[in-house]
């Protein structure tokens, strides 16, 4: 049950403040797949974070004469059909698709762990909250997101609030199992016989103990919000056209697929790096995280 | 052992677990009769002892008596207060006099708090002095237990079965009880740490005046340790007297196959054993009559249909059996 958190057998790593608190580091920058994956999804975060200083160009500045520039010096990644710089364009569109992301990762940890641990610690709510979750689990993820969103209308921020109630009701499920096992721990029961309140139990002992499947969990929704974020504004429900997302970039480059590929390329590049990177994060810390899965010195 | 005012006074208790079957239109399948009726005393600084098989009620009994779980039926007399009616803060204070050590050293304690605060914690729930006061007192409390003081910085991993089982003694004696309730407190440890733990748990009754409730499988551990013995099976308390009287007579033919079965460090000599015959019945539908009557090897036709009540003879040995106290007359 317990964590086995030194790995013996394994040449001595300095034990720093860092590997000391969170020995859990350690085993991680072992992993193969974790590291590449934290390349992956880091450069892609660098490129979002510092999209002005990448790309000065304003990804939205028409340029006639510069249309459909094959990528070369002066246009790293070329231009599209109105001579808009892509490099600006999907430097922007990676802010705007991580932005969602990390909004739908944040609502999911927020909303999924109220609703699975009043789930899964007051049985009573259990079979109701439970049976509302199903009824959303039963539609497609995408289409119940497309009936979302356009229902709100589209916009970037009903884009995030469709995809958050999409994934809300998987967190939900996950923070609930956990806790099943956990409250039923012996060392719960000790703080229920030492007379600790229902929230002490659940924020200090529970939660606590049910972090690493939640985390696991939300690495992999970033991945499918970033690609659901970009099926949504390919679709057009997403950020209005001239805003550059991914999808947008996509879904205006498309008729122009056999002459100018690049234009669909980049963009379907970036957004394949980024969920692939957070899948190849998301196994790692599965990998590291659950104790369960001995495939971790790999 | 004075009976005049007993610590705690044990009633009918009675747990029955539902087992409920149908997924949309549940119904009631029948119940688990964990415990069935249990009536006990323990006398303040005593220690009772209660040996049974696993599976026949003592962990659920234990637990109902601190209410971790809640009995179906019966009463609990802590100190003259009936603990089952209590509710929010007069549970809280009741709470706080009765603490339990568990069996399992690795699930007992929560391995993301560092053992200062996992000590400290029955201190910050009842508001016992500050951060400093409560450094203070884990310090004094580690001591007591026999860990060093540098203890309290690491977290749960870093020590071994023994260790960590003295870092719960010591949560559990923070807020000063009279009563404990030990779990099988040793079942999980080796035999060598097994003795240690023993002797600090008597050294601190002896030191703390406590009241210990102890839940074992291990006879030879309760001899050591107990003043009275409780013999259960399947639900019920067959026998309980006195530790000398119930191991060198024992009355219920249950407890002499029990005590038959400890292994003597006497190679060679041969005993006469008592083997017990199947399996212990299920107690969702417990035997009629006695329910030790379908392994018993002295079975009577009463036994199949009358019960035998918890009976007490001269010298205070209580025994549920029709062997050893015949009926009157013959109910029908």
């Amino acid at each position: 049950m317990t964590a086995a958190v030194d790995a013996p057998g394994l040449p001595a790593v300095a034990k720093t403040g860092l590997f000391k608190r969170w020995p859990i580091l350690r085993r991680l920058l072992r992993h193969k797949a974790f590291v590449i994956g934290a390349v992956l999804f880091g450069f892609i975060l660098l490129v979002a974070l510092f999209a002005d200083w990448i790309a000065p160009i304003d990804p939205n500045r028409i340029s006639i004469r510069n249309r459909f520039k094959p990528p070369d010096l002066t246009h790293w990644l070329g231009t599209d059909n109105l001579g808009r710089s892509q490099l600006s364009r999907v430097a922007y569109g990676a802010r705007l698709s991580l932005a969602i992301g990390f909004a739908v990762v944040v609502l999911n940890a927020v909303f999924g762990v109220i609703l699975g641990a009043a789930a899964g610690y007051f049985r009573r709510l259990d079979n109701i909250l439970m049976r509302i979750t199903d009824a959303l689990m039963a539609f497609p993820a995408v289409l119940l997101a497309i009936g979302i969103a356009a229902a709100l209308g589209p916009s970037s921020m009903t884009a995030a609030i469709a995809l958050s109630a999409v994934y809300i009701p998987r967190t939900a499920r996950i923070v609930r199992a956990s806790v099943l096992v956990v409250r039923e721990m012996e060392f719960v029961q000790a703080a229920i016989a030492m007379g600790a309140s229902h929230l002490r139990i659940l924020g200090k002992h529970v939660l606590p103990n049910c972090l690493a499947p939640l985390i696991v969990q939300l690495t992999f929704i970033f991945a499918y919000a970033v690609l659901s974020e970009a099926v949504l504004s390919f679709l057009g429900l997403g950020a209005a056209p001239p805003t550059p997302t991914w999808g947008n970039i996509i879904a205006e480059g498309r008729q122009y697929i056999r002459e100018a590929a690049w234009i669909t390329v980049i963009p379907g590049m970036a957004l394949a790096a980024t969920v692939l990177g957070l899948n190849l994060l998301g196994d790692g810390l599965r990998d590291v995280l659950d104790p369960r899965l001995k495939i971790s010195q790999a | 052992m004075s009976d005049a005012q007993p610590l705690v006074r044990v009633e009918g208790l009675t747990k029955h677990f539902p087992i409920i079957k149908g997924l949309m239109f549940s119904r009631l399948a029948g119940a688990v009769k964990a415990v069935d009726g249990v009536s006990f005393t323990i006398g303040r600084g005593e220690t009772l002892g209660f040996v049974g098989e696993s599976g026949c009620g003592k962990t659920t009994t234990g637990r109902m008596l601190i209410r971790l779980i809640e009995p179906t039926a019966g009463k609990v007399m802590f100190d003259g207060q009936d603990v089952l009616s209590l509710q929010g803060e007069a549970l809280r204070r009741v709470r706080r006099r009765m603490q339990i050590i568990f069996q399992d050293p690795f699930g007992s304690l929560n391995p993301r708090m560092t053992v200062q605060e996992i000590i400290a914690e029955p201190l910050v729930i009842h508001g016992e002095s500050d951060t400093a006061g409560r450094a203070q007192r884990v310090r004094e409390l580690l001591d007591v237990v026999g860990l060093a003081s540098y203890a309290a910085g690491r977290y749960p991993h870093e020590f071994s079965g023994g260790q960590r089982q003295r870092i719960g003694i010591a949560r559990a004696l923070a807020l000063r009880p009279q009563l404990m309730i030990c779990d099988e407190p040793v079942s999980a440890l080796d035999v060598s740490i097994r003795a240690q733990v023993i002797n600090l748990l008597q050294d601190l009754q002896r030191d703390f005046a406590l009241t210990f409730l102890f839940i074992s499988h291990d006879l030879g551990v309760v001899k050591h340790i107990a003043d009275r013995v409780a013999v259960m099976y399947l639900g019920k308390i067959v026998e309980i007297a006195d530790k000398r009287t119930l191991y060198a007579r024992p009355g219920h033919p249950y407890t002499q196959a029990l005590l038959s079965a400890i292994p003597v460090p006497k190679p060679g000599r041969r005993r006469q054993r008592t083997v017990l015959k199947g399996d212990v019945p299920s107690p969702i539908d417990p035997p009629s009559g006695c329910r030790f009557h379908t392994r018993c090897p002295h079975v009577m036709d009463i036994c199949r249909r009358v019960e035998p009540a918890l009976q007490a003879d001269a010298s205070g040995q209580h025994v549920a059996c029709h062997l050893v106290h015949p009926p009157a007359q013959p109910s029908t």
